[in-house]
């Protein structure tokens, strides 16, 4: 242990401990903007300097370790005036044009800049423009004009998804982060998990901001909207409102999109079934005919999970599931039966989708994604960020919302479904439904729930139908990247795995509300699982809904009409240097 | 009013002049790694701010260069500009009237030459090629990628073992190392900036001499995969150290009675005692290396039936073949090459040459070798002749001093005619034609015939030390290895081209090269060796490295070596060097910076845990 005095408080912390923990241990807050607590401790901003007696310089808090006996005072005149210069230094190459910056009042710099009392700047501001003249409709946007150079984006690429896109590009004054070995974002590897987003402290990386065309849709009379909400959005669109998650319900999301003008609003949990019922088929399928299957096969529902796949190990493309992912799933049965069922023209309807995802932008937009031949089967993704900012715009009040009840028929999904949301919940939901196929009767549905949980990287066994079952669960890429070369060098043999491109799964997805500096999956995980505790229905195939849907219109898991409309190619579509 | 005043300085002037002292050292420590157009801007506006401002070439043009080469590095340049940069700096270069601008506008045009791709990527791309900074310059610059920041910490908290053994994750001849690595780690010492560069390798010698024992490696599990390493020494050791710890199944072929190839017979035990190598080799050996000593490849041992009967080879036979100058009379009797000296010295047997004159020919490191140790068996003179300066020796300057300090007397300038010898063939002297010093090619002054007499040197024994060749011969008519320009073509992934399995390295590839060097070579071909066979093993350590200290980096003077009294010292071919005290050691390593921790090492680039 150490012992030490921060701003005359004396402390004691054990050996290692930064400046910064130590500091936060004693109650007393230090600023910081690049830092990122395990994942960049760089001292690229210098914000969070401090005073250490008999020392003639200053030292960062956030990476320099405690010293027995150390004396340091954390806002001391030269501390204070050095953290503020750099700034105010910070300030000159960022645009501040805040009042219509997506992430007015969700901005670190921002706070630092408004805490220190900045209100001036002596210098010439020098800002690269350098992303206006490119025109792109790439669905991960770079604002060099905004970049502050922290490198959380380097590292988060680098270090938890195991993607190498951004990197430090020229040299001394002229550095700036961009992609290493490409030109542009779209010729890159980028998987599109936009966990480079969500850990940017100010908005220098963001989605692309879909919500006007949603809302030409809306204004137009001839059309149909019909919006879906994805599961881990209901445990997380609260919470730039401040409201309670238990509050925040996905009926009070269904009323909010009825104000802002959906003519139906649907539940991706019902797709989430679906997905399960022809996942579920899928596997036992190749259970039952193991000459001709590969094993593991993988989950498909993550569409960045299947770019960083086709991207970086396109030697598994083939054990990816065919089965779509929910979203896709939806807007299939959207434009078809949906659209039979309501009598509408398919052609008139505009399918919307929540989502908590980057990469689902990308995915409705992929040229095959169009099997009820009315257009894309999705029209619009949209990102749980985008419908707050939605909902702003509409000037609805979220704390008088009342409950609204989803519509029919693609309204209703199960607890199976809801926890897609969450690392772990697709496999748990397909096993509960895998185990009734097998034995004809439903397991305790809390019997897999090993597969739980916010590790990287869990496995697990069990017995389906008197043979052992082994599966595993990875998220964030870094993770996934690690069990893919143990299944390559043959360390490690699985029948079926679950891979999710976002650390903990879509409650941390890219798309989510950002909260600098705190990790939310675990929490809005605890959601959902609630939600699946509390709900009545916890199978996919016990979803009337979906039993309907087979009866009416599939008829059967794997039918040609479901292969049609529910199965894709994951080869009709390429990522860049895939052959 | 005075007719005459003496020049005194003001306040300002000697600030200036410590500010050029400043600058000097931080030009010298500039990292590997900086963009070439951005440092050629700067370099320009230094020469700029020197331009008196009396001529329109210098006093304009330099401002115009400096604002075109910022358009290039704003992105706001086409190929059109690099013309008008060409031919304004050409314009400059032509018409200055003094060097200030001349000068200035040379190095732009060799920057343009030198480095176009990089003004073209600028344009083009708006980026720098170079692309990557190179955060711990000690790191980048060990050839063999040594983390130094991380064993001066341990050094600082007084962890020998754990620092050497960290140093054998990628060199396995510490000790070797710190008594004669040629530390090109030094060289852009960030600590420069400061003061002056870290002594490295006399840490690293400080900490191998507290090292408690050598502990026998980990070895991966077998993997039954053969490897035959033809030559022992410091790259044939390294790769064997590295691919017997991966599991391989490794011998090495070495021609002679001893491993260690010039680091026995090349180097003398005054600089590396032979217990030190031979507990070094030893320890290497404990990972479980065959070794057949006194074999010749190509005569013991055909050469293809070797390779057939292992999975991988690797050929690292050093340049141990010594050059004749090509003189009339070089076969008079007392004219011997030095490799050949020092290979007999190694094996023990050391001539006396109680009383002789002996002259060596040549200004590299083997030239100091043979002249110092023809000082320890007793010479009466021993005189270095060389054809160039003695600032263009080759040889360190430390042994230059050493050797003039041990009493060897240096005669530069001088070019060897011939030999003469008496009527039974003995040497008689060295005939040499005085030389001036003429103008520079390929950045180093050429001597040229000065308008002068031959002289004559006499002399009992002449030593030649002007290059060492490569025998390659078995290799490239048995086995196919191509030969470039007297060295075995490989590539620098250490493959031999066109064939399979067959690998190359160290001075054999890159001609008399160092010892830090053929290491490298030996860890490249280690791992690609690795792979080759299909396999992924990595290396790693796990010494954990201490956290940095805070401090103020107050200049402080370096630690030098310190070398035996010459007196005491030429008496015998014991070490000379003196070991770094306990108080000198822990001062030198609390002056690392820690690149690893403070700059960009934080971030990127600072430690390689594996290869």
């Amino acid at each position: 242990m150490v012992k030490l005095m921060i701003d005359e408080r004396p402390i004691t912390v054990p050996n290692g401990t930064t400046i910064l923990d130590a500091a936060t241990k004693a109650g007393i807050h230090i600023p910081t903007l690049c830092y990122l607590k395990d994942i960049n401790e760089i001292g690229a901003c210098r914000v969070c300097m401090v005073e250490v007696e008999g020392h003639q310089r200053l030292f960062t808090a956030c990476n320099n370790v405690v010293e027995d006996g150390m004396v340091v005072w954390t806002h001391s005149k030269r501390a204070r005036e050095a953290r503020k210069k750099n700034v105010e230094l910070i300030l000159t190459e960022h645009h501040t044009n805040c009042a219509i910056c997506a992430r007015n009042n969700n901005c670190s710099l921002q706070d630092v800049a408004s805490d220190l009392n900045i209100n001036d700047l002596p210098f010439q501001k020098k800002i690269d423009y350098r992303f206006r003249d490119r025109k792109s409709n790439f669905p991960l946007i770079h604002d060099f004009s905004k970049c502050i150079k922290c490198m959380r984006c380097v590292q988060i690429c680098d270090k938890v998804q195991a993607s190498h896109i951004w990197d430090v590009v020229s040299l001394g004054y002229d550095i700036t982060v961009d992609t290493l070995n490409t030109l542009s974002l779209e010729e890159s590897k980028c998987a599109l998990c936009g966990q480079c987003i969500t850990h940017c402290p100010v908005n220098a990386l963001h989605e692309r901001d879909d919500t006007q065309r949603m809302l030409d849709a809306l204004d137009d009379p001839e059309i149909t909207t019909v919006v879906q909400i994805a599961p881990s959005v209901r445990a997380a669109w609260g919470e730039e409102f401040g409201l309670d998650p238990e509050f925040a319900s996905v009926k009070r999301l269904a009323q909010a999109m009825h104000q802002v003008g959906f003519d139906y609003i649907f539940d991706t949990n019902f797709s989430a079934d679906l997905t399960i019922m022809e996942e579920a088929s899928e596997f036992l399928e190749k259970v039952k005919n193991p000459e001709e299957a590969t094993f593991p096969m993988f989950t498909s529902c993550c569409p960045g999970w299947v770019r960083y796949c086709k991207a970086h190990y396109p030697q598994f493309v083939d054990q990816l599931s065919t089965s779509k992912s929910p979203q896709q799933m939806f807007g299939a049965v959207a434009k078809s039966y949906l659209a039979e069922t309501l009598g509408v023209d398919p052609d008139k309807i505009f399918s919307v989708s929540i989502m908590p995802c980057i990469a689902k932008k990308h995915e409705c937009a992929l040229p095959n994604m169009n099997d009820a031949e009315h257009g894309q089967d999705v029209d619009l993704a949209l990102t749980t960020r985008e419908v707050v900012r939605l909902i702003r715009g509409t000037h609805i009040d979220p704390r008088s919302l009342e409950e609204r009840e989803l519509d029919q028929p693609l309204g209703i999904g199960s607890g199976a479904g809801v926890i897609f949301g969450a690392t772990g919940g697709v496999m748990e939901a397909a096993l509960r439904t895998a185990y009734y196929m097998v034995n004809g009767k439903n397991p305790n549905p809390d019997a897999f729930r090993d597969v739980r949980g916010m590790q990287g990287w869990k496995e697990s066994t069990f017995e389906l139908g008197g043979a052992e079952l082994h599966v595993a669960v990875a998220n964030g890429l870094a993770n996934a990247g690690r069990l893919l070369d143990a299944l390559d060098s043959g360390e490690v043999h699985y029948d079926f795995v679950e891979i999710m491109a976002c650390p903990g799964g879509c409650s941390g997805g890219g798309g989510q509300p950002i909260h600098d500096g705190t990790e939310k999956a675990e929490d809005r995980a605890d959601v959902l699982y609630r939600l699946d505790r509390h709900d009545q229905l916890r199978f996919s195939h016990e979803n009337p809904a979906i039993i309907a849907c087979y009866e009416d219109y599939l008829t059967e898991p794997l039918s040609p009409r479901a292969e049609k409309l529910l199965h894709t190619d994951h080869h009709a579509w390429l990522m860049p240097g895939e052959n | 009013m005075s007719r005459l005043t003496m020049v005194t300085e003001s306040t300002a002037q000697k600030t200036v002049e410590g500010l050029y002292k400043d600058i000097e050292r931080r030009i010298a420590a500039s990292q590997p790694g900086i963009c070439p157009v951005n440092l050629s801007i700067a370099f320009l506006h230094i020469c700029r701010s020197q331009s008196c401002g009396k001529c329109v070439p210098c006093r304009v043009g330099l401002v115009r260069l400096e604002e075109l080469v910022q358009k290039v590095l704003d992105g706001k340049a086409d190929e059109q500009v690099l013309d008008t940069i060409e031919t304004t700096a050409q314009g400059i270069y032509d018409s200055a009237d003094c060097a200030i601008g001349i000068e200035a506008a040379r190095m732009v045009l060799k920057g343009l030459r030198g480095f176009r791709d990089d003004y073209i990527a600028h344009i083009e791309t708006g980026r720098c090629s170079l692309n990557q900074v190179k955060s711990v310059p000690c790191v980048e610059l060990c050839p063999a990628h040594v983390d130094i920041p991380g064993y001066i910490g341990l050094i600082r908290e007084g962890r020998y073992d754990d620092a050497v053994e960290l140093i054998r994750k990628d060199n396995p001849l510490p000790a070797v190392c710190g008594m004669i690595c040629e530390h090109p780690c030094e060289a852009r010492c960030r600590r420069t900036l400061v003061d002056d560069a870290i002594n490295i390798r006399g840490l690293k010698l400080y900490a191998v001499m507290h090292e408690s024992s050598i502990p026998a490696p980990k070895c991966e599990a077998p993997t039954g995969k053969k490897v035959a390493i033809i030559g022992g020494g410091p790259g044939g050791l390294s790769a064997a150290y590295y691919l017997a710890k991966m599991g391989h199944d490794v011998t090495i072929y070495e021609q002679r009675k001893h491993l260690g190839g010039m680091l026995r017979y090349g180097i003398p035990n005054y600089r590396l005692p032979k217990d030190v190598l031979d507990r070094e080799i030893d320890g290497i050996l404990k990972a479980g290396i065959h070794v057949k000593k006194e074999v010749r490849v190509g005569e013991d041992i055909d050469v293809n039936s070797l390779r057939n009967s292992c999975d991988a080879m690797y050929i690292c036979i050093g340049a141990h073949v010594g050059r004749a100058i090509g003189i009339e009379g070089e076969d008079a009797k007392g004219v011997v090459l030095a490799v050949d000296l020092l290979r007999g010295i190694g094996d023990g047997e050391i001539p006396d040459y109680t009383g002789k004159d002996v002259v060596v020919v040549g200004g590299g490191n083997v030239a100091m070798d043979a002249a110092r140790s023809a000082i320890r068996m007793h010479a009466k003179s021993v005189k270095i002749v060389y054809r160039r300066r003695q600032n263009d020796m080759t040889a360190l300057d430390e042994e230059i001093e050493g050797a003039i300090g041990d009493g060897c007397e240096i005669l530069e300038l001088n070019a060897p005619e011939r030999i003469e010898k008496d009527e039974d063939g003995n040497l008689k002297a060295l005939i040499v034609r005085p030389q001036i010093v003429g103008e520079v090619r390929m950045g180093r002054p050429s001597p040229r015939d000065a308008e002068s007499f031959e002289q004559a040197i006499p002399c009992d024994i002449l030593i030649e030390a002007i290059g060492q060749g490569i025998d390659y011969t078995v290799f490239s008519e048995e086995a196919g290895v191509q030969v470039h320009r007297g060295t075995i073509d490989a590539f620098d992934w250490g493959g031999v081209k066109d064939l399979d399995g067959i690998f190359a390295g160290g001075d054999c590839v890159t001609g008399p090269a160092t010892v830090i060097r053929a290491i490298a070579a030996g860890k490249v071909a280690a791992a690609n060796i690795d792979e080759y066979l299909g396999f992924d093993h990595e290396i790693t350590s796990d010494v954990e490295i201490p956290e940095v200290i805070l401090d103020d980096m107050e200049a402080c003077g370096r630690v030098n070596m310190k070398m035996r009294d010459p007196r005491e010292r030429v008496q015998d071919f014991d070490i000379m060097e003196i070991c770094m005290s306990d108080e000198e050691a822990r001062q030198e390593s609390s002056r690392c910076l820690r690149c690893d921790h403070f700059g960009y090492g934080v971030f990127k680039g600072g430690r390689e845990e594996k290869w």
